[in-house]
Formats: structure tokens, sequence, C-alpha cells
């Protein structure tokens, strides 16, 4: 080392020695800790060996559809889109021992109004009944099938499909009107709603035949057409089926 | 043997066997079984205008992941927002559907009102990660944020640095849990349970690697806006449809 180092003083050169010994102690100690003590890579090996190890509870409904291809009627419903365990529940076990486990049917009504419930912040179109008035106690199943659900019979009144805005109606200056004085509902809108719809008043003349300046109906409240609310419909601003409150 | 060759001898085998036994290590833990993290990355899609908010996906959640069934915990939880014609916003969660306490609305003069169900943003950028003291939580190859459970000391610091609220204390383990993207499923190739049981495809899960999956629809398909974007955070749950009140 001398050889190396002649002109270092010897003080230096022993404290260089000392640095090497611990430096190279460092990486003996380094080798003989176990690997799990300095690799992350072995924590995030076993833990994805211990996630992927997990049980699965929901088989998917691929599984479902490799046995029961008796319910293929569901594929044309209003439910098509539902997995088999939305409703029957977790089916893992079952596809394991189809005979032995069976999934759960739900019959009860508590079951369909988690989701049929009227609800405000439901997204508009969502079919909605009130559990209380609707048919009390009696099992959703006896009137709709789960797998095709539709409504049992044709609806005669509006306020069938339509009840939030009837009760409103019924409390509003516009009670006496019928819901077809401004909405016409043709035939097939009872049957298939979403695909024909009612109209709805489309030109600010309409409510003019009541509201407008010289218009016969001595109650209802009149406006000038020509300077009222410039070229927004009526209904933009003014709610039909609650008037007066906004 | 006199001191020089003693210790030349000694550095040059301890050098050799460090490395070499570094070199078998990295080989063994390179072997995997089947699926290849690499070629995946997943995220999610929410639709806000499609949830009905029936907590099925809550449910089946706790069911999969052996969440405990008390309405405190929750990886994936729906929230109500209100907003009223004042201005005012009221944002509470449906709680699952499980202790009941949501079937009443208190508010009247409600302008409008929406579910937006909430999970794990599994962020590309996660704070959680960084604040852990033990390294106990981390990025997954495929993108997806776990909990090492027998490293997490329960110092609650990821619990505290998430700013979606998505972590919880276990109350049997005593370590912070959190939604996987139910890792033991998509790795087999399923949905996540709250993806296949929602009712209205309100939760769509894909994988944004793959051209064709739901997710890269999705994507193509709404305007897509994501929690909290000025933390940088970079979420993976995307929603479209997110009304600007949203938290």
């Amino acid at each position: 080392m001398m050889k190396f180092l002649p002109h270092l003083p010897e003080q230096l050169v022993r404290l260089l020695v000392v640095f090497g010994v611990l430096v190279a102690g460092m990486f003996f100690v380094r080798s003989m800790l176990p690997p799990e003590l300095k690799d992350t890579s072995i924590h995030i090996q076993s833990t994805l060996d211990r996630e992927a190890a997990r049980p699965v509870h929901y088989a998917g409904s691929e599984a479902c559809a490799d046995c029961h291809e008796e319910y293929t009627i569901k594929k044309g419903g209003y439910h098509k889109n539902l997995s088999c365990e939305t409703c029957h529940g977790a089916a893992k076990e079952h596809t394991e021992n189809p005979a032995e486990v069976k999934p759960n049917v739900p019959r009860l009504r508590e079951f369909c109004v988690r989701c049929h419930t009227f609800d405000p912040s439901r997204p508009t179109g969502f079919p909605q009944i009130n559990p209380v008035v609707h048919n009390p106690l009696k099992p959703c199943a006896s009137c709709h099938n789960p797998h095709d659900p539709k409504p049992p019979t044709v609806p005669q009144e509006c306020q069938a499909c339509h009840a939030e805005i009837a009760r409103m109606k019924a409390v509003s200056r516009h009670v006496l009107l019928d819901c077809t004085t401004c909405h016409n509902a043709p035939n097939g809108h009872k049957i298939s709603p979403r695909v024909v719809k009612a109209s709805i008043p489309t030109d600010r003349d309409f409510c003019g035949k009541c509201h407008g300046s010289g218009a016969q109906m001595k109650e209802a409240p009149k406006i000038d057409l020509t300077s009222h609310g410039e070229k927004y419909l009526c209904w933009q601003c003014h709610y039909p089926h609650q008037p007066g409150l906004d | 043997m006199n001191r020089r060759k003693f210790s030349g001898k000694f550095f040059t085998l301890l050098f050799t066997t460090t490395f070499v036994g570094k070199l078998l290590h990295r080989r063994a833990s390179a072997d995997t079984k089947g699926y290849d993290p690499s070629k995946h990355y997943y995220g999610m899609g929410i639709q806000i205008d499609k949830c009905i908010g029936c907590g099925r996906c809550v449910e089946a959640c706790k069911e999969e992941n052996g969440v405990p069934k008390e309405p405190f915990f929750f990886r994936t939880w729906v929230e109500r927002y209100i907003i009223k014609r004042n201005g005012e916003v009221n944002v509470r969660s449906i709680d699952g559907r499980i202790s009941g306490r949501d079937r009443e609305i208190e508010e009247t003069e409600i302008l409008r009102s929406f579910f937006v169900p909430k999970l794990c943003n599994q962020c590309d950028n996660p704070p959680c990660v960084q604040v852990c003291p033990v390294g106990a939580t981390f990025k997954t190859e495929d993108g997806v944020i776990l909990v090492d459970e027998d490293r997490c000391i329960g110092c609650r610091y990821c619990i505290q640095a998430c700013p979606y609220g998505a972590r919880y204390l276990h109350p049997e383990k005593q370590t912070a849990d959190k939604c996987t993207f139910c890792y033991h499923r998509i790795t087999k190739g399923l949905l996540p349970a709250c993806v296949e049981v929602c009712p209205t495809q309100a939760r769509i899960f894909g994988d944004s690697k793959s051209p064709a999956s739901p997710l890269t629809r999705f994507k193509r398909m709404n305007k897509i806006h994501v929690l909290k974007p000025s933390l940088n955070t970079d979420p993976k749950v995307l929603y479209s449809e997110l009304d600007g009140e949203v938290r």
C-alpha cells in the first residue's frame, strides 16, 4: 500500500484503512441480512400473491349462462343488462356444487323496492313506484315477471306512471286541466313509453290561448306575448304542473 | 499467510459472494404464474346519470372482500347530493342502504339531486403511498394501489392523506384497508364485484392498455372528469356527467 501512496502521511493512511474496513463491513452486514429486510420486491410479490389468492364469491354472469339457457327470456326485457347475481346473490359456491348449494331467490317486496321506490335523486325515466300505495303487501312477482318485467296491463290513466306529476297538479291552479289538454299521448305511448313519446307544447301561442292579453279565460293571469319573455317558451321559466311557485 | 494476503482474499471473497448472491436472487424473483401484469393497466368509469343509488355495489363489495358489515366501513360507497334552490349543498352517504337512515329526505326546495358512487381512485400519483412510513402500500405494475397487511403498522397516515376518504382502518386486522379493484378477480379475468352487480351499468371496468375494452369505449363516448383534479393525483376512476358541486 505504501508503494501507491508514498507521499501520504501515515495517520491519513490509517484513517483510510479504517474507512475501508467500515465500508467493507457495511457490505458484509448487508450480505448477511435476510433478503426480506432489504428487497421491497419480495414484499410486493407476497402481497400480490396474497391478494390474488383471496376467495372469489361472485362467479360472474358468464358462469351462469353455461347451464341456465332457459332464462334467455331475460335477454329481451328491461332487465336484460342485469347480472344474475345482482338479484340472486353471490353464487360461486353454487357453480362448484350446483346440486347442494342453491342461490337465493328474493321473493319479498323489500328487495325489488330497493331499486324501484320513488326517490327524487334517481335519474328521470327510471321506473319507480310508491310502495305504500302500489298494491300494498302483494309480492311484486305476482304481477311482474322479474326476468321480463313490464306492467301487467296497459295503464288507462296517466297517473299510473306519472303519479308525482299528477299529485303535484292536483294541488296546483291547473287542477281542472286534463293531461290531454296540453299533451297529446298516442296509444303507443302506453305500451312502449320510451319509443313513442307524448307531445309537449312547442310554441308560445299554446299558453297564449288562456294567458295572452286578449284571451277568453277571465281567471287566468294575462301577459302580453309580444313583450313578455322574449324568445323563450313559457314552460322554460314557468313549471306548468305547479304554476305560480317559481 | 500474511496479513496482506489474508485481507486481499477476504475482500475478493466478500464481494464475489455478495454479487453472485444478488444475481441469483434477481433470477428467483422473476417467476410469474400465467398472469402478466405488465400487459394490463386498469381503470374504472362511472356514469353518474345511470346510478339509481340502490347500494347493491356496496353490498357486493362487502360480501366479496370481507369488509365488516357495520355501516362505517366501506371500500366503495354511494353519496347522495342534494343541491337546494338557495345554493346549499347537502352530501350524505346512503350507507349502502344498510342503516335505513337514507330513506327520509328532510330537505325541501330541492333544485337537483343525484347519486355519486365513490371508491378508491387508484391514483397514478398516490398521496397514500408517499406518506406510508414503512412502505406497506404501493402501486402495482397493472396500476392498482395495494396494502401489504403484514407490513402495515396501522398508523393511519394514509387514511389522513387520502383526499378522497377511500381508506379505513380494518377493525379486526388493525391495518389500513381499501379498494383493490377486486385484485383477486381481475387477475382471473372477472369483473370487480361492484361492476358485476350494478343493475344499470353505471360502473364500467376495463383495461386502458386494451384498444377494445369497455373502458376505452367509455373514454371515447363520454366527456370525462375526475375528482379533485387540482391535487394532481391523476385518478384512474373516471366520471362522466359529473356535477361541479361534487367534491
